[in-house]
């Protein structure tokens, strides 16, 4: 037997919903090599989590006090072991921050093959490959992960999470022993973002901003979009590093992922990690003075203008008219 | 008459005679004493080498005498300075001349004098006739910095640094005035109240003071006009001693300073900056700076043309090229010079080491990075300083510690990556032309008649690719023989290099001359006159000399040979704007405005033309710079400048980067439908 | 303290990426290489820590083209020593290759910590920072920021940086490997004079690459590039009539409110 595991991941109690993309995937990717699905969750207190879980065929938790907050090291020697004796034919894990760690890692500790990036995954035959993603999503490679264990790391939103429903499994859900190892590194504490007044996850229209902008003088001709609009103003990475805008509005990868009804990038290039944030709003209009900009290859609508012209325009045709 | 003369120290003691000659003593000790001062800050400085000496010296005593400088866009300033100096350089020779004859014609030649006769009467005349009119000049002077209100005489600093007290600046303007106008005064007065005593012969020829004297006669001193002469006379001489100690340690030292400078001035200096080499080009410390500067940091006085110019300060960023100088100033002052309660007060806030850093520290980078290096600062001074070429070496020590806004770093890796600011791929370059109906000719693989050289803007630019376009296309109507480099032409660096990245503009300028060393053609022609002015002036430097042409005057020589015809006159009522790098760094005003008439524009200049232009404010690396919130752009400022011409409509320029600008600054104006921007080539175009 | 930072080259996607003619890698000749730029952030950390801490900051690469001048920039930016691994590399040397190469060079020069960009565009097996670690067998923590040194207690403490702005602090036992997702300020600029100054005077120094055993990792197929997954519906025309399009599809859509 050489299953497909996927480690799940969770902060603070929560199932990041890229665990159950894998859930779904991993139980397809199972079925075509006729082998089990195993769920591997290390944590402590991982009952209701388990839950989430049981549409696996083997829930496997790693519960302890010590593992309560996920630091590289004592998570990468407990997985390890566990993953030893499980000899899986195929490890899925969320490319998340803890989750490059962990893979890489895993590979490196246990000397398993690693294809990082992963879009996309298939069984041919016996074989399984995996297409994964280079130099920000302008080329993609198609590699064969071989016969024996092989370790995926899955870019997040690559899958659906809602194919698998939650609860509705009948797995068994075993606890593993731990072994913690001396702790090399510690963890002290969770840091939130400041809170601000608004969620932009819960605005239906985001005008965001990018480096394109030009500086923090120019934020307000956006905010006055928002305003117009009726929604928020949110940002992308390096305008929130240079201080324009608060961290509370970053739409990204390290940021928040949105799902608004209009979202409107200005002087935003499109940057995957970017896209990784807001790539499902329902409607995506671009502004940005480079035509070859990746964000139009995302957004439904483009406009190639420089934003600070275009938008005050805009601004004033929607106040004055509409 | 053969015999009019004046006793020299008539009706004086002895002991006062003597009495003034251990004053004079003290006087002109106190007058060296302040100059040595000034020599051992000038000798600390770095030295530098100047030639042609005598033809200097000429030309800075015409600029002087001719009130050239002083006078230039300015007759009422020019005219009043112009009998000060000219009176007061007679009134000076006047008194060598006087004191040459007692002192050693007669002392050597027993009872000889040349004092007296023709010589005397004619003296006397010259004498009290520019006397009077340096005595007018100075009241004019006077009058204008009361009653005038002049912009440029408001000392108030626009650098956000706190107000070191200026009230001393206009307490030192009044002073030095009012001194040499008492000086005149009271000399007249001597003068009238010796002729009222003596009643002379040939008193006639004197006839400011034959004026006096009847005025002294006609309220019935008379009988007392010798003792008021002695009186006066101790009066006149205590101020007239005085003024000589009080030269070096005043604004009066402009009188002697400002015609140094006149004299050590390089009129290039901006256009060809120096080539880094043994001697490091940077100005860290005060002692980066040369003698030359030094002294022309002295000169300034405080005239306020520069500050007025300044297409910076007008648009409210914290650049004052005349704060520059007396900050500069201030602090040689203090740390190598001459120091008093005064220059410590006017120091204010500047730092008190000798070895303390330039900029960032004397000056603020902020204001180093305001400029836009259009040398309107320089154009106008009347005593020569050039601003530029300081804040070029200052920013190179930015550059070095590497403070700049992170967008000019971003374009300056991009120029070191890819040749171009955009970062754009170099091999990119030559992409604009393939919209044309013809190939253009690759001047790395044929020999050609005319190498043009694009320039980044015109090469990556989208709107400007249509003027480059359009550019082909004229030299192909008119059979002209050009090609282009294609992927082998960077950034010429006139911008980098002003920027102060000088290892940065030595890379582009090799692979440049490399790439031109492989080509064969008779001239170079440009359509950006940034890269006109670093190919022209300073490639030669590296050996790389090479006809440079801008392609109006390209287009001038052709009109001259009757190959350029225009079939189609534009009916245009337009306004050119001169573009700094072409103007006023290297005097092609005319040949665009003959291009521009000949095809049928009606021109009508802006009241600032030529050499007075407004810099759009993207020169000196401002355009690769995030704009600092002001309060009206110089742009814009121009925009409207046209707009006061009547009937005009069309505004043309001869740069990339002024397109760019200008046709900004009138979409944010709202304007663009009352005033188009056109590139000339644009005009050209059309009129064929 | 001495931090070592690894350098990778990564093609310029200024210029276009074109297959070989196989499909199974990229034409390197069409390439132009740059500095990772997360290599740059990780090296930029360093020298701020080094300004704070005092010690040695050492780069190191394997031999690709361009890195030599990326090694005197780095010199010219503060860093004391450059060590070129030599050996016959692909200029597109995979992380798992690298890893395996710099290890031993790592262990052998006495190093605290290493700062690591956290990735690269091409890092296909894994990232450096982590495959490095775990060759090394130190502790490793990626996709850090706020990255603070104890040299007394040596330990390093970070962030590492999870989605919505959430980050964990965290420290780590010296020696210890971070993958710099953000240095504390922009990486400095290096101007043209000083990094032709130090290709003067700098040598380089440079170690052979023990011979790399095979192995762990996956075969690549095929490169391909992706069919345009759709693109945005370009508007056209001029400012005004974009914005009444752009109206007109808003209005369509139910996007637009009355304003209140």
């Amino acid at each position: 037997m050489a299953p497909v595991v996927v480690i799940a991941e969770q902060l603070g109690g929560v199932l990041n919903d890229v665990s159950l993309e894998l859930l779904g995937k991993g139980r397809q990717l199972a079925q075509g090599l006729g082998e089990p699905l195993v769920a591997l969750l290390a944590g402590d207190q991982l009952d209701s989590l388990a839950a989430s879980l049981r549409t696996a065929d083997r829930v496997l938790l790693l519960e302890d006090e010590g593992l309560a907050h996920f630091t590289p090291d004592a998570y990468e020697q407990v997985l390890a072991e566990a993953l030893k004796d499980l000899e899986p034919r195929l490890v899925l894990i969320g490319n998340t921050s803890a989750g490059m760690d962990l893979a890489a890692g895993l590979s490196g500790r246990l000397n398993w093959t690693l294809a990082a990036y992963c879009t996309d995954l298939r069984v041919e035959g016996t074989a399984l490959v995996a297409v994964a993603q280079l130099y920000g999503g302008k080329l993609f490679a198609e590699v064969e992960l071989g016969t024996s264990a092989a370790i995926a790391s899955v870019i997040p939103g690559s899958f659906p999470a809602d194919a698998v429903k939650s609860g509705e499994g009948r797995a068994t859900v075993e606890r593993l022993p731990v072994k913690l190892p001396p702790g090399r590194v510690r963890f002290h504490e969770l840091i939130a973002p400041e809170t601000s007044a608004v969620d932009i996850k819960k605005v239906p229209v985001l005008v965001s901003v990018g480096r394109g902008i030009g500086g923090a003088e120019n934020v307000e001709i956006a905010e006055d979009l928002a305003r117009a609009l009726g929604g928020e103003i949110a940002a992308s990475r390096p305008v929130v590093d240079s201080g324009w805008l608060p961290k509370a509005r970053q739409v990204g990868k390290s940021g928040m992922t949105v799902r608004p009804k209009l979202y409107v990038a200005l002087g935003i290039s499109g940057a995957p990690e970017h896209l990784q944030g807001m790539k499902d709003a329902e409607f995506i209009v671009a502004v940005n003075t480079d035509s070859s900009a990746p964000i139009f290859e995302t957004a439904h609508i483009g406009v190639v203008a420089d934003a600070l012209e275009f938008v005050p325009a805009l601004t004033e045709r929607l106040t004055a008219g509409a | 008459m053969a015999n009019a003369t004046r006793t020299v120290w008539e009706g004086l003691p002895v002991w006062m005679v003597v009495g003034f000659w251990l004053a004079a003593a003290l006087s002109t000790g106190l007058f060296f004493l302040g100059w040595t001062v000034r020599l051992r800050k000038y000798l600390r400085a770095r030295r530098v080498h100047l030639e042609n000496v005598p033809s200097r010296v000429l030309r800075a005593a015409r600029d002087l005498y001719a009130s050239r400088t002083v006078g230039r866009r300015d007759w009422f300033t020019g005219g009043s300075h112009a009998l000060i100096l000219w009176g007061f350089t007679a009134l000076f020779i006047g008194t060598t001349i006087l004191s040459f004859d007692v002192d050693i014609v007669r002392r050597f030649f027993r009872g000889y004098s040349f004092w007296k006769g023709t010589f005397y009467l004619g003296y006397k005349l010259s004498l009290d006739v520019l006397g009077l009119g340096m005595v007018i000049g100075l009241l004019l002077m006077g009058a204008r910095r009361a009653w005038f209100k002049l912009p440029r005489l408001n000392y108030h600093r626009v650098d956000r640094r706190p107000e070191a007290p200026r009230r001393i600046y206009r307490a030192g303007d009044w002073i030095f005035l009012s001194w040499l106008f008492l000086l005149g005064v009271t000399g007249f007065l001597l003068e009238g109240l010796r002729i009222a005593a003596d009643r002379p012969l040939g008193a006639q020829f004197s006839p400011i003071g034959s004026a006096v004297a009847a005025g002294v006669g006609a309220v019935d001193l008379r009988s007392l006009a010798r003792p008021l002469h002695t009186g006066v006379w101790v009066f006149h001489a205590i101020l007239a001693l005085g003024f000589v100690a009080y030269i070096p340690y005043s604004k009066a030292v402009h009188m002697m300073a400002s015609g140094f400078n006149l004299m050590f001035r390089d009129r290039l200096a901006a256009s060809r900056l120096p080539e880094a080499g043994a001697v490091p080009t940077a100005y860290r410390t005060l002692a980066d700076m040369s003698w030359t500067q030094l002294i022309a940091l002295d000169a300034c006085t405080k005239c306020g043309r520069c500050h007025e110019v300044c297409p910076a300060r007008a648009a409210g960023a914290p650049l004052s090229p005349r704060d520059l100088i007396l900050d500069l100033r201030e602090y040689a002052d203090r740390t190598i010079g001459l120091r008093t309660p005064a220059t410590d007060r006017l120091a204010g806030a500047l730092p008190k080491e000798r070895a303390a850093r330039l900029a960032g520290g004397v000056i603020s980078a902020d204001t180093l990075w305001a400029c836009t290096t259009c040398m309107a600062c320089v154009e106008a001074c009347p005593v020569g300083i050039e601003h530029v070429p300081m804040i070029v070496g200052m920013r190179q020590a930015l550059v070095e510690a590497g403070e700049m806004d992170a967008t000019l770093q971003t374009a300056l890796q991009n120029l070191g990556k890819q040749g171009n600011s955009f970062g754009s791929s170099g091999r990119l370059r030559g992409r604009w032309t393939q919209g044309l109906p013809f190939p253009v000719n690759d001047a790395r693989k044929q020999p050609v008649e005319y190498l043009w050289f694009v320039g980044d803007y015109a090469s990556y630019d989208q709107r400007l690719q249509e003027v480059s376009r359009a550019t082909a296309r004229v030299f192909h109507a008119l059979g002209v023989d050009f090609g282009i480099l294609y992927e082998a032409e960077r950034n010429s660096g006139n911008d980098v290099r002003r920027v102060g990245e000088e290892g940065l503009y030595e890379m582009l300028q090799e692979q440049n001359i490399q790439a031109l060393a492989k080509c064969e053609f008779t001239a170079i022609v440009t359509t950006d006159p940034h890269s006109y002015n670093t190919l022209k002036k300073e490639y030669p430097d590296r050996g790389a000399r090479y006809r440079v042409l801008h392609y109006t005057e390209l287009l001038a020589d052709l009109l001259l040979d009757g190959r350029l015809r225009f079939e189609h006159p534009v009916r245009a009522r337009a306004t050119y704007h001169d573009p700094c790098y072409l103007g006023r760094y290297n005097g092609v005003y005319d040949q665009p405005r003959a291009v521009m008439k000949a095809a049928g524009v009606d021109l009508v200049d802006m009241p600032r033309c030529r050499a007075n232009a407004l810099c759009c404010g993207a020169g000196g690396g401002r355009i690769w710079m995030t704009e600092t919130p002001g309060q009206e752009r110089p742009s814009e400022q121009r925009i409207k400048e046209a707009m006061t011409l009547p009937g005009v409509d069309t505004f043309v320029v001869a740069c990339p980067k002024d397109v760019t600008m200008y046709a900004a600054a009138a979409k944010v104006l709202g304007v663009e439908d009352r005033m188009q921007v056109k590139e000339l080539i644009e005009l050209v175009e059309a009129a064929l | 303290m001495n931090l070592l930072v690894p350098l990778k080259m990564v093609p310029d996607l200024v210029e276009e990426l074109t297959l070989n003619e196989a499909g199974t890698g990229l034409d390197r000749d069409a390439l132009t290489y740059k500095l990772n730029e997360f290599d740059d952030q990780a090296l930029e950390e360093a020298l701020e820590l080094k300004a704070l801490h005092g010690g040695t900051v050492i780069v190191a690469g394997l031999d690709t083209p361009d890195i030599d001048q990326v090694f005197y920039t780095a010199i010219a930016k503060g860093a004391d020593r450059a060590v070129k691994i030599t050996g016959q590399f692909d200029p597109l040397v995979d992380s798992w290759t690298a890893a395996a190469a710099m290890a031993p060079v790592v262990a052998s020069l006495e190093v605290d910590l290493v700062l690591a960009g956290v990735q690269a565009p091409d890092d296909l097996y894994g990232q450096l920072p982590v495959l490095l670690a775990g060759r090394l067998g130190w502790p490793h923590v990626s996709v850090v920021s706020g990255i603070e040194l104890d040299p007394q207690a040596r330990i390093a403490r970070c962030h590492q940086e999870y989605s919505g702005g959430v980050m964990a602090a965290m420290e780590t036992a010296l020696p210890a490997v971070l993958g710099v997702q953000a240095a504390r300020k922009t990486p400095r600029y290096a101007p043209i004079s000083r990094i032709r100054q130090v290709m003067k005077e700098a040598k380089l120094e440079e170690v052979a690459a023990a011979p790399a055993a095979d192995g762990g990792r996956p075969k690549v197929r095929r490169l391909f590039k992706p069919e345009s997954q759709g693109h945005a519906r370009m508007l056209e025309g001029d400012v005004t009539s974009q914005i009444e399009q752009l109206v007109g599809l808003l209005a369509e859509r139910g996007l637009l409110k009355v304003r209140v």
